[in-house]
């Protein structure tokens, strides 16, 4: 009876009625469904329209293989630098005082306000030929742009802030109490941010990660500008998808689209399946 | 080991928190750190430990001077107030911690550090809990892991940062008795910061009152009740009455009227006057007394609280007497009188006069 009851009326403040309770519902489901799911399984159909043979042939194209490698090459060297880089500008953050900390956190976030367009053109107008740095890294025959290093040098721009901003608020929340602990018992700073901070942060550490790992691999703006479009050469997936798609080669398009897609699923299925699998460690993590 | 801290001076951004603090602590002591919060104590005691470094001055451990090393080399245990326990490892990892992370050359074989750590969990009390992790403790056992964890690597001081803070009054009061055995038991020379006056007073040989950045005073919990040296002692530590009074002829006047207290070789002017409220004893008749009309009376355990209200201009008083001889009803006009009390020059946070105890003088009165 009483359960009845508070089913059907509003029995606390925060409580709505069923009918409010079943538009927000529909509302919020039918909103994912129309604005990602359904995005996201027309890739996947596009890209099997003419049948599994079709598709794997589309990858087997060395473009198309060429491109795929680039883009792994480019995340490979732009995730762990930006993961140390995001550890390194956390704990600085996080756990000391000094000059200019309230500006360096404002200049973290500086990627994710600039347009990746303009992200990849600064680093045109900095290495380009009539630039300053351009005729010295000529004279010793550095190419950057339209080459590897500018790929990754635009990559790490703008998946910047991912890690850093994933662990700043976690370590901040966290303090110093611990590090202090572990100093006080005799630890060395090494051992402390080894065996103390590093596993007070790993989850964090982690979605931050594979956050700039998807963003680092997706990425179409900045890498655009810097890349020159050679093929086979300075194509990642996103251009290459482009490419195809402009040449009206929609199987082969939508093929690379559905291998992006499903990195990008993989690594939010691998998210949720760690935090099932340690959900009560994660927890205890939070709250202490 | 004994600690000595020798003219140290701690500034944050040009803000001293602390001014000049000297204090000798003997080897095996077991001293408080009492003041409110602002006071300096815990910006002492992370001084001590090294997790700060002072602005001048030295500290001293045994003939070391300690001041000029690392945190790590101190070899100090210290206990924060929120445990600040390793929520990832075990209760025995967590009190192994200290032993493991040793070079190897100073580091005991890993059975030797697992027995340690089980030793101290059986000194602590929590034997059978060393495979737990801290989420699945309790506050006070998350403690007593922490103290636990201080303790094993044989530390020279032990320091803990308001140790019972985050924890309810009933474990509280248990762990205070208990945190005392454990002191006995070990000696290790321990500082312990408090706000609560009661935990210091209950606890410590001595206790250290700091206010503003500077020691007030040092000494027995007794002496610090009993003979505060400073108006703030006074008015911190226990409850007590500060009344504005003038001084003239050796005579303390309340207004216009002598209140029958003399203090002979103080200079005249004015001055305030502190008494606690269980040191007052009636008196009939008034030639020379505090009198005041009873504005509120209220039954605490064994006493009974009477406010009195002794004119507009001064601040309500407070007075405890046995129930049976208190049944006052409201605005009965009473006159008492400190039997101890203390005056203190105005202006001046010295002391300026002894304190005096006032034979009552009709001591046969109510017996």
């Amino acid at each position: 009876m009483a359960h009845d009851a508070s089913s059907t009326l509003v029995t606390t403040a925060t409580s709505e009625t069923r009918l409010s309770r079943g538009i927000l519902t529909a509302v919020a489901l039918g909103f994912v469904l129309l604005f990602l799911l359904l995005p996201l399984a027309t890739v996947f159909i596009e890209a099997f329209r003419k049948g599994p043979a079709e598709f794997f042939a589309a990858l087997r194209d060395p473009e198309t293989f060429s491109a795929i490698r680039l883009t792994l090459l480019v995340a490979g060297i732009a995730v762990p630098l930006n993961l140390v880089f995001g550890v390194a500008a956390a704990w600085a953050i996080a756990k000391f005082e000094f000059k200019g900390k309230a500006f360096l956190t404002t200049l973290i976030d500086l990627p994710f306000s600039v347009s990746p367009v303009i992200s990849g053109l600064v680093f045109v107008l900095l290495f380009s030929s009539q630039s300053m740095l351009g005729p010295l890294l000529q004279s010793y025959d550095i190419q950057i742009l339209f080459a590897v290093p500018g790929l990754v040098l635009a990559t790490v721009f703008v998946t910047f802030p991912f890690v850093a901003r994933e662990l700043i608020p976690l370590m901040q929340e966290q303090g110093t109490a611990d590090e202090e602990a572990a100093l006080s018992l005799g630890a060395t700073g090494w051992q402390t941010f080894w065996h103390v901070t590093l596993p007070n942060i790993k989850w964090g550490l982690l979605y931050g990660v594979l956050l700039c790992n998807a963003r680092a691999m997706g990425e179409f703006g900045a890498v655009s500008v810097v890349s020159g479009h050679i093929r086979g050469q300075t194509n990642t997936m996103p251009l290459q998808v482009e490419i195809l798609y402009n040449e009206y080669n929609f199987v082969a398009a939508f093929a690379v689209a559905a291998l992006l897609a499903l990195l990008a699923l993989v690594t939010l299925v691998l998210k949720t399946a760690l935090e099932l699998r340690y959900s009560d460690e994660i927890a205890a993590s939070r709250r202490h | 080991m004994e600690v000595r801290v020798q003219n140290i001076r701690k500034e944050f951004a040009r803000f001293p928190a602390l001014d000049n603090v000297s204090l000798d602590i003997p080897s095996g002591e077991l001293i408080a750190l009492l003041g409110p919060s602002g006071s300096g104590k815990t910006t002492l005691l992370r001084l001590v430990a090294g997790l700060e470094s002072p602005t001048g001055g030295t500290i001293f451990f045994g003939d070391d001077d300690a001041s000029k090393k690392t945190v790590q080399e101190r070899n100090i245990g210290f206990v924060f107030q929120h445990y600040a326990l390793f929520r990832h490892m075990t209760v025995l990892d967590n009190v192994a911690f200290g032993l493991k992370v040793r070079t190897a050359k100073r580091r005991p074989p890993a059975a030797e550090i697992r027995r340690r750590a089980l030793d101290l969990l059986d000194l602590v009390q929590l034997s059978g809990l060393e495979k737990r992790y801290p989420a699945q403790l309790s506050g006070g056992q998350r403690q007593r892991v922490a103290l636990a964890r201080a303790m094993a690597v044989e530390p020279n001081v032990l320091l803990l940062d308001e140790p019972f803070g985050a924890l309810d009054a009933q474990v509280r009061k248990e762990l205070r008795r208990w945190l005392r055995e454990i002191h006995d038991r070990t000696g290790h020379t321990t500082i312990f910061v408090t706000h609560d006056q009661e935990e210091a007073l209950e606890l410590a040989d001595r206790v250290v009152v700091m206010s503003k950045g500077t020691i007030e005073q040092v000494g027995s919990p007794d002496e610090i009740y009993d003979h505060p040296v400073s108006p703030f002692v006074y008015g911190f530590i226990g409850q007590s009455n500060c009344l504005d009074v003038t001084l003239a002829n050796g005579e303390i006047w309340l207004e216009d009227r002598p209140i029958g207290l003399r203090a002979a070789n103080e200079p005249d002017g004015p001055a305030t006057l502190y008494f606690r409220p269980h040191d007052v004893e009636l008196i009939d008749g008034c030639g020379g007394c505090l009198a005041g009309l009873v504005t509120a009376s209220r039954r605490v355990a064994g006493t009974r609280h009477l406010e009195l209200e002794l004119g507009r201009t001064h601040p309500r008083v407070e007075i405890e007497l046995p129930p049976e001889r208190a049944a006052f009803a409201d605005h009965t006009r009473i006159a008492f009188r400190p039997t101890r009390w203390k005056l203190f020059q105005k202006g001046e946070r010295r002391i300026t006069a002894r304190e005096e105890v006032v034979v009552p003088e009709l001591e046969a009165t109510g017996t």
